[in-house]
């Protein structure tokens, strides 16, 4: 999409009645942003727990599959939450976001942190079976556990890098 | 006592280090990524803690062995959280001290201790005895909940001085 229809999709997404309610309200934003945050944190230790679980680094004693099994099936209903309080915040804001290099940065690192973690959770099974599958999953783990924190990082940086 | 506090933290806003983090465009915003980083695995982590006392989550796993395993985690992301939350709060003390809201999220993270002090004292004394049923005691299920509710005002709290604070 080039950035003149990406202006006036802002625009147009600004001058909605929804975008109109939650920006003219004083609190709705940062209580949006609030749930965003609570909703990161769940999604952000889950995965973060599993990674160090399998870089050997947490819960040593507990078998692996049984720490995937308690806290990746977490991740996937509390990222649809995300996705729609961070929606709601791209409505209220959309200049904010969509003409910004940091959110479109954010949104590329969750497409790759997304992979991972569902490679991750569909090959655990397998992990044992050669040494080559223990050393790619520990690096795709170590790689999770970095694009994890870079997307705090990102989303934070959202609000230094605003257009304008 | 009270003016020799502020009189410290007078010399704190003063110093090199707080001019740093105030002045430099790069250093306040990684600063706050980091803290929110480190309440993120905080908060995430006592969770993880609090639904296994409300016989939510990890339910066929002893309640001590779900503490020996998170606690780790909790109080290492809580030090990076207290460390970098101290880095921001020298940059501009004056500023947080007359915020509402850090002053909120002060004293909910002190009732949090307390909370916790009162679940060690109440309920790990006797932990053998119940921290393999599903279902915690009333007592530590209590813990539970109300840390949870805590630490979702703590959040909520630091967002708030977010829109509530200048910090230029």
């Amino acid at each position: 999409m080039n950035l003149v229809a990406l202006n006036s999709l802002a625009k147009w997404l600004a001058s909605t009645p929804a975008s109109q309610a939650i920006q003219t309200s004083s609190w709705l934003i940062p209580t949006i942003q609030t749930i965003h945050i609570l909703c990161v944190a769940t999604v952000l230790t889950s995965a973060v727990i599993v990674d160090l679980r399998i870089c050997a680094l947490f819960d040593r004693k507990t078998p692996l599959e049984q720490v995937a099994r308690r806290f990746l099936p977490w991740i996937w209903p509390v990222l649809l939450l995300l996705l729609l309080t961070g929606s709601l915040l791209v409505l209220a804001e959309p200049h904010r976001s969509l003409q910004n290099t940091t959110f479109i940065l954010k949104m590329a690192l969750l497409v790759f942190a997304v992979a991972i973690t569902g490679f991750l959770q569909t090959s655990i099974k397998y992990w044992d079976q050669s040494k080559l599958r223990k050393i790619a999953m520990r690096f795709a783990a170590g790689c999770s556990i970095l694009i994890w924190c870079a997307i705090v990082f990102a989303g934070r940086w959202i609000a230094y890098t605003e257009a304008g | 006592m009270m003016a020799w506090l502020l009189q410290l933290v007078a010399w704190l806003e003063n110093s090199a280090i707080a001019e740093n983090v105030r002045e430099n465009d790069v250093l306040f915003p990684t600063i706050e990524s980091v803290h929110v980083l480190a309440i993120c695995l905080v908060v995430g982590s006592i969770l993880i803690v609090d639904l296994r006392l409300l016989g939510l989550a990890s339910i066929r796993r002893p309640t001590g062995s779900v503490l020996n395993s998170v606690l780790p985690l909790t109080w290492s992301a809580f030090a990076i959280a207290v460390t970098s939350g101290g880095f921001m709060f020298i940059s501009n003390a004056t500023k947080y001290l007359n915020n509402d809201f850090f002053i909120c999220k002060l004293g909910l993270i002190a009732l949090a201790g307390l909370n916790m002090a009162a679940f060690h004292v109440l309920s790990v004394r006797d932990l053998p005895a119940w921290e393999n049923s599903e279902k915690p005691p009333l007592k530590a299920r209590l813990a539970g909940a109300v840390s949870i509710l805590l630490w979702i005002a703590v959040v909520t709290c630091g967002r708030w001085i977010g829109f509530t604070m200048e910090v230029r």
